[in-house]
């Protein structure tokens, strides 16, 4: 307990000291406000000033575009079932590519997230090597990757497959090696009692402990992933965004297919989103609790 | 866990808790070995929907050759005229590369006009020299002279010291090409051209036409002691062929996109997400409007978002900043609306029962509680979404995402593409080392992030 039969000018003493603690808290609190305020407004204008149009002259133009397409979509809209069938093929190969760069991303994440985890590496003086590897991986987004290996292998699905799964085993890796660091080592000890091996030790001792939490997280990987597909598509490594990219740049009379694609798109994101977040949320919070 | 209430006297109890236990164990069997195969299964699929074993085909071994030589590597070409008989000599062929005329390497000994004899010498034995009247002959150590002469009437005629034409040679009526450990020598009736290549990014630091070209760094820091540091630094940020100051600014842009981008969509989505928070707004209506906004907002993906703020506002950083801006005020609104959800009521009622009217309640009461979701949900953001300004910047133009693109569409300077894909590996490494330290700075008591 604090001495409360303090005299009357040690209570003054503390209440100056406390007015000039909260000043001085405000004062800095004003003073990041003004320089993220001024930051902002300078950001802006300097962004403003180095793009091809301006903000003020582009925000009565904004919905032209979406307007122009919408316009000759609804035209044209006696097409658009058999526009959604044409495009669904391309829809599944970025379905795909998100899908199995997924599944590739996150055993490769969790072979290094096992590596770079203390108590469970395999080699624990590289530990820093596989953290550095991931932080490397993750840093490097996907579509540099892509457009090295289109140069390459050519257009298609593989090299956006590669660059996604590559980028996921950088992400996946350190989410994974977070979940790892809470897990319980006395199965691993236990088992290493009895004489298993590493990858004995990983599959029957850690795996199962983090398990639910590595498919939550690689289920949102996924969703993730989706999105980059269509946007790799787009600088031409196949799937719908290629498609789309097609038909915007026939320009006018093909805005037809450019809404059907827009449409898949639309639905294909907010459906797996919400199953995947269903999923999740049963792997999180436990299913029949 | 389920708990078993049997008896065990009873047997008939006992022989049922067998073949349940049994029954469990055969389906986390099948669960064990069913689920890989099915992984597996898949990716045989995709294996063969991707056209994998096709690819063997279309894959560009050349193409890859070069880009791997290309970005540690550098070549210096000397150039033979074969009208004029002018000896030029050029780094990777470049005009900004070029030698003044008259000036060469020290492995080249220009002859001076058309009559003389050019020496070019390629290191470990190789020498090339062109002689008068379109001769050119090539010492290769281990093999003999190889003798050239062309013009145009003849075509390219050449002497080799052996009968039959080693598969390192390429020879026809009008062309001899040979490539050996050395360097390369193309031979055709207008020119005659040597490659001889070099290890690094060549004038990484100062072209030809800078004085200060070739200068070890004690010495250029004895220059800039002598008040040259201004011209020095000049040189080196305007250098012609890497674009440094340029370079720069791309580096910037991109950064800027996403610091624009990240705390415009917290800003956006703060209030409303007030309007989508169940405590808060009691009107259900609105309640599920806003929430429906935030989902279509976040499901019609950025790259719709970037195709369609483009031809409102053109390429540029600004463009890009808005398209993430759209983007992450779905994603936040719906993050900070679940936060506001999740607030303890007990404060409020504190800071009320003080008489506080209800924009101080929320600023007392609510906003101190959420803070440290907000703050760290958006400094995560913030560094995801450089990696996106470097996509949206090579799809709508803008920043380093569309120098990469352009360096990558040109073919050839995959020195610089590496060089690129270095600075931008380093920002978003930068980038995420900000955050983690700005989020352990402003947010007491957080341990994640490492």
């Amino acid at each position: 307990m604090a001495d409360i039969s303090a005299d009357a000018a040690r209570v003054q003493d503390i209440r100056t000291s406390y007015a000039a603690l909260t000043r001085r808290k405000r004062i800095y609190g004003g003073l990041l406000l003004a320089i993220f305020v001024a930051l902002m407004v300078s950001g802006f204008r300097t962004a403003d000033m180095r793009n091809a149009g301006g903000f003020r002259d582009g925000l009565s133009h904004v919905f032209d575009y979406p307007a122009e397409v919408l316009s000759e979509a609804i035209e044209k809209s006696a097409a658009l079932p058999a526009n959604l069938v044409r495009f669904f093929p391309s829809l599944v190969e970025t379905l795909n590519i998100a899908a199995a760069s997924t599944l590739l991303g996150a055993a490769g994440g969790l072979v290094l997230s096992l590596l770079a985890t203390r108590g469970m590496a395999r080699w624990p003086l590289l530990i820093p090597l596989f953290r550095r590897l991931m932080d490397i991986l993750r840093a490097i987004p996907e579509i540099v990757i892509a457009l090295v290996l289109i140069f390459i292998l050519g257009g298609g699905p593989v090299p956006a497959m590669i660059a996604i799964a590559l980028h996921t085993v950088g992400a996946l890796g350190k989410l994974f090696s977070e979940v790892n660091e809470n897990v319980s080592l006395k199965p691993v000890e236990g088992l290493q009692s009895v004489g298993a091996n590493w990858s004995q030790r990983m599959i029957l001792g850690v795996i199962p402990q983090v398990g639910p939490n590595y498919v939550s997280y690689a289920l949102l990987r996924f969703e993730i992933n989706i999105r980059a597909s269509a946007i790799l598509g787009f600088v031409g490594a196949g799937g719908i965004g290629y498609d789309l990219r097609n038909a915007m740049s026939w320009g006018q009379g093909r805005y037809d297919e450019a809404a059907a694609i827009f449409i898949l798109l639309f639905l294909t994101i907010v459906v797996v989103d919400q199953i995947s977040g269903a999923l999740r949320d049963r792997l999180t919070h436990g299913a029949r609790a | 866990m389920t708990t078993f209430t049997t008896d065990l006297g009873d047997t008939r109890g006992v022989a049922a808790l067998k073949s349940q236990a049994e029954g469990l164990f055969l389906r986390k069997r099948l669960i064990a070995f069913g689920l890989p195969a099915l992984v597996l299964a898949y990716l045989i699929y995709v294996i063969f929907a991707f056209d994998v074993p096709g690819l063997y085909g279309r894959a560009s071994l050349e193409h890859a050759r070069t880009l791997v030589a290309d970005s540690y590597s550098y070549k210096t070409h000397v150039t033979r005229d074969a009208r004029s008989g002018d000896v030029s000599v050029a780094i990777e062929g470049e005009r900004k590369g070029a030698y003044p005329a008259g000036e060469a390497p020290d492995w080249v000994q220009l002859g001076g006009d058309a009559s003389a004899v050019t020496v070019v010498d390629l290191g470990r034995g190789h020498q090339v020299r062109f002689l008068p009247d379109n001769v050119t002959e090539y010492d290769v150590p281990g093999y003999g002279t190889i003798h050239v002469s062309s013009s145009r009437s003849g075509g390219v005629v050449a002497d080799l010291p052996s009968a039959d034409v080693p598969d390192w040679i390429n020879l026809s009526k009008s062309r001899l090409a040979l490539k050996t450990e050395a360097g390369r020598l193309t031979v055709t009736r207008t020119k005659a051209e040597v490659f001889r290549y070099f290890t690094g990014w060549e004038l990484f630091w100062f072209t030809l036409d800078s004085p200060y070209h070739g200068m070890g760094p004690a010495m250029l820091l004895r220059h800039a002691m002598n008040g040259e540091a201004a011209a020095i630094w000049h040189d080196f940020w305007m250098n012609p062929m890497w674009h440094h100051g340029e370079v720069a600014w791309a580096l910037f842009e991109t950064v800027l996109m996403a610091f624009l981008g990240t705390f415009g969509a917290a800003l956006v989505a703060l209030p409303l997400a007030f309007l989508a928070a169940r405590n808060f707004t009691p009107l259900m209506a609105l309640r599920f409007g806003m929430r429906r906004i935030f989902d279509f907002v976040r499901g019609v993906d950025g790259l719709i978002w970037t195709i369609v703020l483009a031809r409102a506002f053109g390429p540029g950083p600004l463009t890009g900043a808005l398209a993430i801006l759209l983007t992450d005020s779905g994603t936040f609104g719906k993050i900070f609306s679940e936060a506001l959800e999740n607030v303890d009521d007990k404060q409020i009622e504190g800071v009320s029962s003080t008489g506080a009217k209800p924009l101080q309640r929320y600023r007392f009461g609510v906003i101190p509680q959420i803070t440290p979701v907000l703050l760290s949900q958006i400094l995560y953001f913030l560094e995801s979404n450089t990696r996106s300004a470097t996509i949206i910047g090579a799809i709508t133009g803008g920043g380093i995402g569309l120098l990469l693109t352009q360096a990558i569409i040109t073919q050839k300077d995959w020195e610089e593409v590496s060089y690129y894909i270095v600075l931008i590996v380093l920002m978003v490494m930068a980038m995420d080392w900000l955050s983690g330290w700005l989020r352990r700075r402003l947010i007491a008591g957080d341990a994640g992030g490492h």
